[in-house]
């Protein structure tokens, strides 16, 4: 069954490699909580700093969890991009294949 | 010196080659694309040379070959193309070929003329079939044996809205209340272009005044039309008329309509026996037709196999024999006379190809290869391989060196990619420059075998290594920014730490770490920068700035320093002593005095001053160093210091600075006056010893005097004040140009930030949308933020941006970097040979980046 052509497929298969690779360290730098992405957290008003704390470990884990869901869902990409490119090449070969039967006779 | 850093020794060459067996020894050289041949006869025109001919000849099977190969086209049928180039046929074998092209071309018009026949008769035949098929509906309206006019009755009846029909009817009627007055109705029938139709209609009903009825019907298959295989939609129409005026009139407007009238019998019985007669015509047609075009077919796949190799053979025997048009013609007639631009570490493969044409031919005569000397400015050639191929084209594109002048291209291997990555510091997008140009590196083959004419894949893929370079480098200088996709990695550990209690760093929105304290570790980050400045939002850009303005003077200054010495280099080759004495030891010290100290400032600065240490040499106390230069520039005293500080950074600061100064302003008037003075005295030297001259001269030798004035007489051409004016030109070039070439490598600075800044601004615009969610939901936004913020970091960072360094890049190296020594002033080596004339035959537009 196509969906979308062989250079659609193809752009999605790259971008979900780069995908699932940089979202699954994204998360894995969430989840050790890196300083360096504290910019792209949601924390909430606190008055002190085991709350501040518990906030921000909140909010890493769940940044955590939401690139692993996304890496996950990339990975689907991945899988659905590899299948429509086999099944363009498949079609490439039949037309192919038709072609040159087309030609003999 | 290896030849890599200069262009090829050349050298003229006389060849003799024997009328028999230049023909294959011309065919050999162009095999080994080693010779540049010159033209002996430019004074003559294309038709009066002597191979003009066989040259017309091999332009005829051009023409052949290329019917065949529209014809092939338009079949689809694939051409087997195995990329091997077939050696030029010997020239009895031209006969053969011209012989065999001669056959397919009409056995091809042949079948193609046949074919369209066949097609015109079956088209007409098909509308002939669907004309009786149409018509038979409507005559089927009225019972079958009625005569004609009550059939009009009864479709009068059926129709009586449309006008038409009622003003035909009333006079059907007319005509049936005189019984005995017989209407004679006649009709034509005929098949009509669709879009026609509704003109046609109108016309006929005007210019029969509404006499006349038609009606008519679509054909719902299109229809081929011969001429040009177009698919045609056509409609079958049939007119009713009374009386043989309006049978011509009506038949005029279908001629002028183009209209297409065919016979129909008034009978069904007839027009039974005629649709019968019709089908079985139009399926030995279909058969007869299937014959023809597997004919065609056949001959087209046959053709189809030999089409490239054919290609090649006539295009090679045509280079050779317009080569063979520029040779000159011996007295006797027996001998070519040709002259060649060759290298000369080539001169024994030539040698060796030149017996082995004339081994092929059969001949005994060996052709005479003669070094033949000569003052005139011989051709640049560079010998390049697929990697310094991409390189030495962005130098060629400047300008192609003079002869044997420093060849800037090795150099530019290294300092291209370099420049660039200090613009394009990202390890992230320096990475995926470097997987797309491993990419095409690693498919190389591949890739080159499916020729494309879109220009842009040309040009990335011409630059292949530059393209892997420049992403390698950019991820080099990407781990020394700690910058990717604007994120620092923490590899080792920051060395700055918050040493304050909760309660300080609770009440202050901003706090800053001071590095004379506790808060940094005394010692720097191991590689790079320290990761901690990514976040540092409030004095993140002005840290480094400071570093990346420093360093893009510094790398300035040593690629200029690097450009002069090249041009040294250049003197030296050239045995110009005046140029290294008065030019190039000027123009050094000139730089090494001004913008050489300058940078010597920054690596004192650097090392001196520090927040840790005691007052002088603490960070409050360091100096600026442009305001220092600008100071030491004007003889300005500099600003009283802060307290506790000097206002130097050494001792004896304010002397050595004078005298830089005064040396390098003294530089100037050397630079300016020195060499043209030295040629004017030069001359008067000459000038005196030259009255004895001519004696020396006419008691020589004739032909070698000839010879020996040459280059003297070459020299003096120049007169004195256009040297002094060029000379002036040259220097305040070269003056101002330090100058304002220095500032312009700030550019690396400010690409560099506008890159890190624009990196930044996506990810925060973009990717922070998806990242920063509080429920689950979040995942999936984040796969759409992300997918978006990876098209704009293609498209904008990696590709824009990419560019834009690129260009700015290529700026330096040709305005600021060649300047310096490069002249530019010669011409390619175009060599003749098959590899190149091939591949414009079949490319015509393949370039380099």
């Amino acid at each position: 069954m196509k969906i979308c052509g062989p250079k659609c497929s193809i752009c999605g298969m790259l971008i979900s490699v780069w995908g699932v690779i940089q979202l699954l360290l994204m998360g894995g730098f969430y989840y050790n909580k890196s300083v360096n992405l504290v910019g792209d957290l949601v924390i909430g008003t606190y008055t002190t700093p085991q709350q501040f704390y518990a906030m921000a470990d909140a909010a890493y884990d769940q940044a955590a969890y939401n690139c692993w869901i996304a890496a996950a869902i990339y990975l689907l990409l991945l899988a659905m991009s590899v299948w429509q490119l086999k099944v363009n090449q498949k079609l490439k070969e039949e037309a192919k294949i038709a072609a040159s039967n087309f030609n003999i006779k | 010196m290896g030849s890599l850093f200069r262009s090829e020794e050349m050298t003229l060459c006389e060849l003799y080659l024997q009328s028999e067996s230049a023909y294959s020894c011309v065919s050999e050289l162009g095999e080994l694309g080693l010779v540049q041949f010159r033209d002996l006869n430019p004074d003559v025109n294309a038709f009066q040379r002597k191979f003009v001919n066989e040259v017309r000849r091999c332009d005829e099977m051009e023409r052949k070959l290329r019917y065949l190969e529209k014809e092939i086209k338009k079949d689809g049928i694939p051409m087997l193309d195995t990329g091997d180039s077939p050696e030029a046929p010997q020239p009895r074998e031209m006969i053969d070929l011209e012989a065999t092209f001669e056959k397919l071309e009409n056995e091809l018009r042949e079948v193609n003329q046949n074919a369209e026949a066949l097609q015109r008769n079956f088209l007409e035949l098909t509308e002939l079939k669907h004309i009786l098929r149409k018509t038979q509906v409507f005559f089927d309206e009225v019972k079958p044996e009625l005569s004609i006019n009550s059939c009009y009755q009864q479709m009068a009846d059926s129709q009586k809205e449309d006008e038409n029909v009622q003003l035909l009817g009333e006079e059907a009627m007319r005509a049936s209340s005189h019984p005995g007055q017989n209407l004679k109705l006649g009709f034509v029938a005929g098949v009509i272009l669709r879009e026609r139709l509704p003109a046609f209609e109108r016309m006929l009903w005007r210019a029969c005044r509404g006499n006349v009825f038609l009606r008519q019907a679509m054909i719902e298959n299109a229809l081929e039309d011969p001429s040009n295989g177009d698919q045609v939609y056509k409609s079958v129409f049939i007119i009713f008329f009374q009386g043989d005026q309006l049978k011509t009139r009506v038949k005029k407007i279908c001629e002028g309509f183009r209209a297409t009238l065919y016979p129909c019998p008034e009978s069904p019985s007839d027009r039974r026996e005629m649709a019968m007669g019709v089908m079985t015509r139009i399926e030995d047609l279909n058969t007869v037709l299937g014959q023809t075009q597997d004919h065609r077919h056949r001959v087209l796949v046959a053709a189809a196999k030999n089409l490239k190799n054919w290609f090649v053979k006539v295009r090679k025997i045509k280079a050779i024999y317009h080569t063979l048009n520029l040779f000159n013609l011996d007295v006797t007639k027996k001998c070519l006379i040709a002259e060649c631009w060759v290298p000369v570490l080539d001169i024994e493969t030539i040698r060796v190809a030149l017996s082995r044409g004339t081994e092929r031919s059969g001949s005994s005569v060996p052709p005479i290869l003669n070094r033949i000397d000569n003052f005139e400015n011989p051709p640049t050639y560079n010998r390049t391989n697929k990697f310094t191929k991409a390189f030495q084209a962005l130098i060629d594109a400047y300008g192609v060196a003079s002869y044997r002048e420093m060849n800037p291209a090795p150099y530019t291997i290294i300092t291209f990619p370099f420049l660039f990555a200090v613009m394009f510091g990202d390890l992230g997008h320096g990475a995926i420059m470097m997987l797309f140009g491993l990419w095409m590196i690693r498919k190389e083959k591949g890739l080159a075998a499916q020729k494309t004419d879109n220009e842009i894949w040309n040009i990335f893929f011409g630059g292949r290594y530059i393209i892997f370079l420049m992403g390698c480098f950019s991820m080099y200088t990407g781990i020394i920014y700690n910058d990717i996709f604007s994120k620092s990695l923490n590899v080792f550990g920051s060395h700055w730490k918050v040493e304050r209690n909760s309660s300080e760093i609770m009440s202050n929105n901003y706090l800053q770490l001071n590095p004379a304290t506790n808060e940094y570790v005394k010692d720097p980050y191991p590689f790079g920068m320290d990761p901690v400045w990514q976040i540092a939002r409030s004095n993140k850009i002005i840290f480094q700035n400071a570093y990346k303005m420093k360093i893009s003077i510094i790398f300035g200054v040593v690629h200029m320093i690097f450009g002069v010495s090249m041009a040294y280099q250049n003197h030296k080759y050239f045995n110009n002593r005046i140029g290294i004495l008065y030019e190039f030891v000027p123009q050094i010290i000139f730089l090494c005095c001004l913008f050489g100290y300058m940078v010597l400032l920054m690596f004192i600065k650097w090392n001196k001053y520090a927040a840790e240490r005691p007052n002088p040499y603490s960070s409050a106390c360091a100096p600026s160093i442009l305001i220092t230069f600008i100071n030491m520039v004007l003889f300005k005293e500099a600003n009283k210091p802060p307290e506790g500080c000097h206002s130097n950074m050494f001792a004896g600061q304010g002397f050595f600075e004078t005298l830089f100064v005064l040396i390098a302003v003294a530089a100037i008037p050397v630079m300016l006056f020195a060499k043209p003075w030295h040629i004017m005295q030069q001359r008067k030297q000459s000038n005196v010893n030259h009255e004895v001259q001519p004696i020396a001269t006419s008691n020589g030798d004739a032909e070698s005097g000839v010879v020996n004035q040459q280059p003297q007489g070459h020299g003096q051409e120049e007169e004195m004040s256009e040297i002094f004016i060029h000379q002036g030109i040259h220097t305040i070039e070269y003056v101002l140009g330090s100058v304002s070439h220095t500032a312009s490598y700030l550019r690396l600075w400010a690409l560099s930030l506008a890159h890190a800044q624009l990196a930044e601004v996506l990810w925060d615009m973009v990717l922070r949308n998806g990242l920063k969610q509080i429920g689950w939901g979040g995942g999936i936004l984040l796969v759409i933020t992300f997918s978006f913020w990876a098209v704009l970091t293609v498209g904008i960072l990696v590709l824009m941006e990419g560019l834009s360094a690129f260009l700015h890049t290529l700026r330096l190296h040709w305005v600021e970097f060649q300047s310096k020594f490069y002249q530019g002033q010669g011409y390619a080596f175009q060599p003749f040979s098959f590899d190149t004339i091939l591949e414009t035959g079949a490319n015509p537009n393949a370039n380099e980046e």
